[in-house]
């Protein structure tokens, strides 16, 4: 029989010495793992330059403000198109914010039952919808209802592409307030719906506008469910009822076209869109990023993940 | 007091109408699911009825009065084969991504985190735009024809005459898209595995990437197949990039055969033919249906994943509570 | 030879008694010093205690011995630590090389869940290489035993780690720590998320294990650190207070703070 620390080295002895292998392999998956960081910048960077290189380029204020002139020629601009945009956002944050805010209210203040999780699950599966469906959807519930193409229904689709966002946001940041708030305010014999609009909505204020903007920006890169909704057009705004045309649409339609000033003013207007939502991406990130390191790990916490 | 005073006084059930409210608010998504579902089963009634089960399985596609028969197989293969390749390409970047944000430095990793998530905040639409006119000259120039030159004669799928627009190119901008969103979930998913069991790894004698192998990934396993899902949803249901660079064929000639042919997805031929179809014709019921098909494969896909991460981050919960 | 009391040739000859040794160790923590200035030495098949206040930076102290504060960020570690005369600080040497000489448990017991029992124990041997099933079934039989686990689970080798009750996961830590056949074994508060039956059994495997290895550990239990230890150190605020041999520290404490904290006036 062994003595026992003879064992220990019989054993050590059989180890392989294969410490430097070890190493090497590990910095090649690091490399691996920083080239695939590589890979995903350069598209990114890519589209950046591009879109700012080119679209810069086409802007003026005639590009800005005037109806797309006549195919091919390369005149007048995009202003039906930015008005466009702005009106269906306007009238999808109408539509889709309060209903958004009371169903988070709803899964933060009501949803601790079999009901509540239901609701959130389908909401957070709705976030992953293919945008054109809901496009579908709206084309037969508002389009076939009113006979014609129409604003109110393109800003439906968007509302519904907005309001989870807005719902899930919402919650997200109803439950971070802190249990106290509410019981001191029950407590000074406030109804609940005071409590909560007064004094829970109040403090949460800033998550939930960002949760807004977010949706903001993802709403206003949507094409897909405008095709079958607004159409496009190529006349400023005439009316909540008639089709009207928005950026996204006017890109598309101006990629369809085989002119070079076609693909000139398709930059113009990629340019203004990328500007719109970097604005709102890169505004929200800033201001959490300088404030101090819990509002940082706050927006992770109401936006970390999630398709926005 | 002046608030409770006033509420006192009027004896309103303010708060039961809040509740109200709030419930119904809560109950909207679940309306708007079940009516969408409906609505999309109930329009396109007409073209089950004519074409039954060969609307999935049949290729014809011909929207002319008199001659109309419509199959989605090409379109519902398509959609599979693109999303296949973006996965294929997409999920091992993107967990490369968060592997490296989980053990780079705050300083470099917090950056980097923030840029890959300005990469989901651009718009479908300017993908495509990009992919038209800078990525597709040069993925024919660098990647398709010397792939076509070298190997088509060998594989198969590489054999068809690259043209840029086709199912190769839209495989690509998918995986591009679908990164953000997977590495985002799997960065939140590794940063759910308890530090302690890293720290076991370590004590072994674990380089990083045996720490991965050994605590990371089986722990995290369930849920970053979840984040593959969620990225596999995505790219099922993404449209416009897609529509702008597949190349758009249609009928038998859009069943996926090579990889440098022209497709079609199931969104691509919405998009591409939903304001053209007229509403007396077979021909929106039929895109009707597709939708329908589409939303299906969505809500099941979606559906498993949501299960599987949530599954997941409770474990996670779990642990810090106990 | 006669050498001067203080005279570095002295020392050196001193330091060949001992298995590990740390030299003028200090820790920071974003910039605050949570660990001063310590130097304490290790003699081969001991056990040492490390007590104190919680808080005053002993486990810190612990985990600098194997290199673990490595990947806490906004760390810092100064001073050096010997084992066997090198020194695991030194640039150009990975901590890997180090860490399969220096095996860890931890406070909280944390098996690899998604792994049986056997593969939680060979999962150091299987990174070091060893592939022979045969040699591998040795092994984790061998730190089965010595971590008095052995006949508690030799039927069900392959049940899976977290199905065993915490003081025996506790236990396949020990194990899978002691399979890579390490010369010093840290602990880290090993007993304390366990009740007094598991901590019973892992005190005899402490006393058992003293036999063959340097055993260093933390333990916040001070009838725990008089029960198995032969050296104690007595830790506050990050200082090291007083270090020496058991019976002395609780006998005759020659420092006053040492005095009233092991007879429990503060803690």
């Amino acid at each position: 029989m062994m003595s026992s620390s003879q064992k220990r080295a019989e054993y050590r002895s059989l180890f392989k010495q294969n410490v430097r292998g070890r190493l090497v392999v590990n910095k090649i998956t690091m490399g691996i793992i920083l080239s695939s960081v590589i890979v995903a910048l350069v598209p990114l960077g890519s589209i950046l330059i591009e879109v700012f290189k080119n679209g810069l380029g086409a802007l003026s204020v005639q590009f800005l403000t005037q109806i797309p002139g006549a195919i091919g020629t390369g005149d007048g601009g995009i202003g039906p198109a930015i008005q466009g945009t702005v009106i269906i956002i306007g009238m999808a944050s109408f539509m889709g914010i309060p209903i958004g805010v009371m169903s988070g209210v709803f899964m933060s203040e009501f949803g601790d039952n079999r009901f509540g999780r239901t609701v959130r699950f389908f909401n957070d599966v709705f976030m992953e919808f293919p945008s054109i469906v809901i496009g579908i959807f709206a084309f037969l519930t508002i389009v076939l209802l009113l006979g014609h193409f129409s604003l109110w229904a393109g800003a439906f689709a968007l509302s519904l592409i907005m309001f989870p966002i807005v719902a899930r946001t919402t919650e997200e940041s109803l439950k971070l307030v802190p249990l106290t708030y509410r019981e001191a305010g029950l407590a000074l014999g406030l109804r609940q719906w005071v409590v909560t609009f007064r004094i829970v909505l109040s403090a949460a204020k800033n998550g939930m506008l960002t949760g807004i903007l977010l949706a903001v920006g993802r709403i206003s890169g949507e094409t897909a469910p405008l095709i079958m909704t607004v159409l496009g057009s190529s006349q400023f705004f005439g009316g909540f009822d008639s089709p009207m045309d928005a950026l996204p649409l006017r890109i598309w339609r101006l990629s369809l076209l085989p002119y070079d000033s076609a693909k000139m003013q398709g930059w113009g207007a990629a340019v203004v869109l990328i500007i719109i939502i970097l604005s709102i991406n890169i505004g929200i990130r800033y201001y959490f990023s300088t404030k101090n390191s819990s509002k940082s790990k706050f927006l992770y916490k109401i936006i970390g993940g999630r398709k926005l | 007091m002046f608030i409770n005073q006033k509420h006192a006084r009027f004896a309103l059930p303010t708060d039961k109408i809040f509740k109200i409210i709030a419930v119904v608010a809560g109950a909207y998504i679940l309306v708007v699911i079940l009516l969408m579902v409906f609505q999309l089963y109930h329009e396109s009634q007409p073209i089950w009825q004519k074409e039954g089960l060969s609307f999935i399985l049949g290729s014809d596609w011909n929207a002319v009065e008199g001659r109309e028969s419509f199959g989605a197989a090409p379109y519902v293969l398509g959609t599979l084969v693109t999303a296949g390749f973006a996965m294929a390409m997409g999920v091992p970047v993107s967990i490369g991504i968060a592997m490296f944000i989980s053990q780079a430095p705050k300083i470099v990793a917090n950056p980097i985190s923030m840029v890959i998530d300005l990469l989901a905040a651009i718009p479908s639409i300017v993908y495509g735009f990009w992919g038209l006119y800078v990525f597709r000259d040069g993925l024919l120039n660098y990647i398709e024809y010397p792939l076509h030159d070298f190997l088509g004669d060998k594989i198969w799928f590489f054999s068809s005459a690259p043209f840029g627009l086709d199912i190769f190119s839209a495989s690509i901008i998918l995986a591009i898209m679908i990164i953000p969103t997977i590495s985002a979930v799997s960065r939140e998913i590794m940063s759910a595995v308890p530090h302690m069991q890293k720290e076991a790894a370590y004590m072994l004698g674990a380089t990083k990437w045996e720490m991965f192998k050994l605590a990371i990934f089986p722990y995290a396993k369930t849920g970053l197949i979840g984040a593959a899902i969620l990225g596999l949803g995505r790219a099922v249901g993404e449209t416009m990039a897609v529509t702008m660079l597949i190349g758009n064929a249609t009928g038998p000639s859009a069943f996926p055969q090579t990889l440098f042919q022209p497709g079609q997805t199931m969104s691509s031929i919405i998009a591409n033919e939903f304001i053209e179809a007229s509403p007396a014709s077979l021909h929106l019921p039929a895109l009707i249906g597709v939708g329908f098909v589409l939303l299906l494969v969505a809500v099941v896909i979606n559906v498993v994943a949501h299960i599987l991460v949530s599954k997941m981050l409770r474990v996670k919960e779990g642990i810090i509570n106990a | 030879m006669d050498l001067q009391e203080n005279s570095p040739e002295k020392q050196k000859i001193d330091n060949r008694n001992y298995k590990m040794i740390a030299e003028n160790v200090s820790v920071y923590y974003g910039g605050v010093q949570t660990v001063k200035n310590i130097t304490m030495k290790f003699k081969e098949r001991s056990v040492t205690s490390l007590i104190g206040p919680s808080g005053c930076g002993k486990t810190t102290f612990l985990r600098c011995l194997n290199r673990m504060h490595d990947m806490t960020k906004n760390a810092r570690v100064e001073g050096k630590i010997l084992l066997d005369g090198e020194d695991l600080y030194s640039k150009d040497v990975d901590p890997i090389y180090h860490r399969r000489k220096v095996g860890m448990v931890f406070q909280k017991p944390n098996p690899f869940p998604t792994m049986s029992i056997y593969d939680n124990v060979s999962a150091g041997l299987r990174l070091n290489g060893v592939r022979d099933k045969k040699i591998l079934d040795e092994i984790v039989e061998d730190s089965l035993r010595m971590a008095y686990l052995w006949d508690e689970v030799k039927s069900n080798l392959k049940k899976p780690a977290m199905e065993l009750s915490g003081g025996q996961q506790q236990r396949v830590c020990i194990a899978r720590a002691l399979a890579i056949q390490p010369e010093v074994l840290l602990m880290d508060e090993p007993a304390s998320a366990l009740d007094p039956i598991a901590t019973q059994k892992i005190e005899e495997t402490i006393l058992e294990l003293a036999k063959e290895f340097t055993v260093i550990i933390v333990t916040h239990n001070m009838q725990q650190a008089v029960r198995v230890s032969d050296y104690t150190g007595f830790m506050y605020l990050g200082d090291l207070i007083e270090f020496n041999e058991t019976k002395k520290i609780f006998t005759q404490p020659q420092n006053e703070l040492t005095a009233k904290y092991v007879q429990g006036q503060f803690g």
